[in-house]
């Protein structure tokens, strides 16, 4: 898996690689922009700095991928993110737990979160957008129950995760890449990701064809929850603490990623090697505004900007293929 | 326009509309200088196999499609219409095969869409369901209520909806699209009527259906397109359908008519009771297999909910299937359980229900066995491609390759698409509902030797049609289907088309309520 292997079909494989490679001629020009501009930009520290900040957005937007590809969409991932890492706080904090079996107990509050969004819109058949809008209130308020509404400090129990091991990089980049990699096969490779790509496209063909779509569906809202807990992890690491305003709008991040890695809010194509490309532009460049010294103000036109030619870009392009 | 001379009068029809060498490039030549010409009350039947030409064709008098070579004149004036709204103003439409109406909106703001009668901005309720209820008057469709939303129609009654719409305003040319696809008998007279009337008042037609009869009954003339070119224009009368037939496709193509009837096998399937509502009441017969069981009825006599019933794709209300064992209940409760018992589903709309549009003819041939293509989960892509490759053979799939995404397929070639996917499952029991809809001539002759073939391995087929000519020629018995009952099963021998068509009435007939309001409620 040196190379992205994007969904299914040789003219899907093209698409998603001219997704890549455009996305890779976008953060060259971004990066030449900021060096340009800042002579602090181009240096290893500033790499190393982003390179340790995307793991919690870069998993979570994993999960997103797949949501999004099943033609669902997640708003609950921010407070899913608080959420779990709240409850891996007072387990390392109050139960003396070890962070192993904290992550795990995270990943399996997102579980929990991510099935019930799955079974209650496939139950009654609902948007996802409504489900998943409703839990986003209740699990950030069950984040701000399990806390106290109080920042806890964990400390040096958790900040391995997010601590240089080699090359100035952290034990969570690494888990990240991993599992980038491991989800893009399981979608390109997988019976699960063939079906997947299934009822994105065209659920109710899936039906008919003998596929039910319904466990299916819970599965990969699961999955979205349980990435969303780990994402969680990485970012208390980051703070040192389980603060219940962590991951506060993480969701439109995640979302924005995904969408800028050329992943289609319609379902049914998608990539998640491209999901990652989408993460490091977004980190490019807040980084690199933040290096050249734009105001917050400036930053947030700037990104939403960026967002908007992204996908404009990505859909010109699918339908000049279409055309042809 | 009122006054032009009837076809069958002395003086010649004058011509509507002329085209010059006219032609389209894409990537290719699709059309290459076609002549021809089109008189002011007279059916142009256009025909020729899927990717011949006829659809660019009429898309360029419609307006849908700038021609890249030749001109257009129109009574007399040059005619290049850059929009089909510019179309349109000069009284130019074109019924598509693909429906285009809102299916939240009732049926009268869909036929006035764009011209509500309206007071202040507010939309006038009584004007506008009067002028529905009078367009619809006109091909026969009055028993509909025009306040009904569009969704709750069937396809055949939306089709309806379609033409009446087109008919809205003024018209003097008419481009219809396979406009009998989705029709029944009684509804294809209603539509042969309104275009009489529509050629009386000087309408030219241009008239596309790979139903050959029905253009021995409708067009004056024919134009048969091949590759792009013209090669025939010849008055209907001069033409057996055979004739049209051969220029066409260049061979004959065998009816099958007086074939014998196939060696009926054990019993595969029995069905027991089934009834849904009003639209399947207590349905009961069983399938065998090597046999080849059509099922006759008009739109809406519940031939389509049968078969979903029988795949579990809908609840019954009651009833129940069985195997070869006449004891044991056939579990089969959703399409994951039907799949399971080895009966597959060719459903009637495969764009919809049936393909996954852009993914390529690999996916979509191996969706219902990716089982078969995968070992604890994981594709084994090599094995897959094997596979599609030797049913693409088989199948004779017209593309560039198995990757080829199957929204860039002809009709025909889609169909054998779906029909790969239920080959490699290789099911016992194959329910096919309308499986030749929109196919052409060629690709249906292919469609047929796969189900020979199926049912000469030992499989049952039961297939459900709209033209009868079809049934007649393709199985050893037909169920005919009236108001939601199967009325008689005829053994082949037995059936004549008016004896078919009797039965599938015969219900209508004895029943009190009207088959409209069946088909609304």
């Amino acid at each position: 898996m040196s190379s992205p292997q994007p969904v299914t079909t040789r003219a899907a494989l093209t698409s998603a690689l001219g997704t890549v490679a455009g996305l890779m001629v976008a953060l060259a020009l971004m990066i030449g922009f900021f060096s340009w501009q800042s002579e602090y930009f181009f240096t290893a520290d500033t790499f190393i700095t982003i390179a340790n900040d995307i793991p919690a957005v870069a998993v979570t937007a994993v999960g997103m991928t797949f949501v999004l590809i099943i033609a669902g969409i997640d708003l609950s991932v921010g407070s899913t993110m608080a959420l779990a890492a709240a409850v891996a706080g007072i387990a390392m904090l109050q139960w003396h737990w070890p962070l192993l079996p904290a992550t795990f107990l995270a990943m399996a509050v997102g579980v929990g979160v991510g099935a019930i969004n799955g079974a209650v819109t496939v139950a009654w058949r609902l948007p996802s957008f409504i489900v998943t809008l409703g839990m986003l209130e209740m699990a950030r308020g069950a984040a701000y129950l399990a806390t106290d509404s109080r920042t806890q400090y964990i400390g040096g129990k958790i900040d391995w995760l997010g601590k240089p091991i080699v090359l100035g990089l952290s034990p969570q980049f690494f888990i990240a890449i991993a599992i980038v990699a491991v989800a893009q096969v399981v979608l390109t490779r997988t019976v699960f990701g063939r079906s997947l790509i299934g009822i994105g496209t065209n659920e109710e063909a899936m039906r008919l064809a003998g596929v039910d779509p319904r466990p299916l569906k819970v599965i990969v809202f699961a999955l979205a929850g349980l990435l969303a807990g780990l994402g969680g992890v990485f970012l208390s690491s980051r703070l040192e603490a389980a603060d219940p305003n962590a991951g506060t709008g993480a969701e439109l991040v995640v979302i924005a990623s995904v969408v800028i890695g050329g992943t289609s809010l319609m379902g049914g194509r998608g990539s998640v090697a491209s999901t990652f490309f989408g993460v490091l532009v977004i980190s490019v460049l807040e980084a690199g505004l933040a290096q050249i010294g734009a105001s917050e103000p400036t930053k947030r036109i700037i990104t939403g900007f960026v967002i908007i030619i992204a996908v404009v870009l990505d859909t010109l392009r699918e339908r000049r293929k279409k055309r042809a | 326009m009122s006054t032009v001379p009837r076809a069958t009068g002395a003086a010649p029809l004058p011509v509507l509309l002329q085209g010059r060498g006219i032609g389209k490039t894409y990537a290719t030549p699709v059309l290459a200088g076609v002549d021809f010409e089109l008189h002011a009350g007279e059916v142009l039947a256009l025909t020729g196999e899927n990717g011949a030409g006829k659809s660019t064709l009429s898309k360029i008098v419609a307006g849908l499609v700038q021609p890249t070579g030749g001109t257009l004149t129109l009574a007399g004036v040059p005619y290049a219409p850059a929009s089909r709204k510019d179309a349109e103003k000069l009284g130019v439409r074109m019924v598509m095969q693909e429906l285009s109406l809102v299916p939240t909106l009732s049926v009268a703001e869909n036929l006035l869409l764009g011209r509500l009668p309206q007071r202040f901005g507010f939309i006038r309720g009584d004007a506008l369901n009067e002028a529905a209820a009078r367009q619809m008057a006109l091909i026969g469709l009055q028993d509909i209520d025009p306040r009904l939303p569009v969704s709750a129609l069937g396809v055949g009654y939306q089709q309806m909806v379609e033409i009446a719409r087109s008919l809205v305003g003024e018209c003097r040319l008419l481009i219809l699209d396979e406009p009998t696809a989705t029709l029944t008998s009684r509804e294809t007279a209603h539509l042969f009527q309104q275009i009489e009337l529509l050629k009386a008042r000087g309408v030219a037609i241009v008239y596309i259906s790979h139903r050959l009869d029905e253009l021995q009954q409708v067009a004056d003339r024919v134009m048969v397109l091949r590759d792009g070119r013209r090669i025939d224009t010849r008055a209907m009368r001069d033409l057996t359908q055979a004739d049209i037939v051969r220029s066409m496709v260049g061979r004959d193509v065998h009816e099958g008519l007086d074939r014998e009837r196939r060696p009926a096998g054990p019993v595969a399937l029995r069905v027991r009771n089934m009834t849904r509502g009003t639209s399947v009441r207590d349905v009961g017969f069983d399938l065998h297999r090597g046999e080849v069981m059509g099922l006759a009825g008009l739109v809406g006599s519940g031939r389509t909910e049968l078969l979903r019933l029988i795949y579990g794709a809908d609840r019954q209300d009651s009833g129940f299937l069985q195997g070869n064992e006449p004891k044991l209940a056939l579990d089969v409760n959703s399409p994951v359980q039907a799949v399971r018992a080895g009966i597959g589903l060719v459903t009637e709309d495969r764009k919809s229900q049936g393909l996954l549009l852009p993914q390529s003819i690999r996916v979509n041939a191996t969706l219902a066995n990716l089982g078969a293509v995968s070992r604890g989960g994981w594709l084994r892509r090599d094995v897959e491609r094997d596979e599609v490759e030797r049913l693409r053979e088989l199948l004779r799939v017209r593309s560039d390759s198995i990757e080829q995404p199957v929204d860039q397929l002809s009709g025909g070639n889609q169909q054998k698409v779906v029909f790969a996917r239920w080959l490699h499952r290789d099911c016992d029991i194959l329910l096919l509902d309308e499986p030749t809809r929109g196919v052409d001539i060629g690709a249906r002759a292919d469609i047929y030797a796969q189900m020979d073939k199926l049912a000469a391995a030992g499989k049952a087929l039961l297939m459900v049609s709209s033209d009868l000519r079809e049934l007649m020629s393709v199985c050893d018995r037909i169920g005919v289907m009236s108001v939601g009952r199967l009325v008689r099963i005829f053994e082949r021998g037995q059936w004549t088309e008016q004896l078919l068509l009797e039965a599938a009435f015969s219900a209508y007939a004895a029943a009190e309520k009207p088959a409209r309001e069946e088909q609304t409620a």
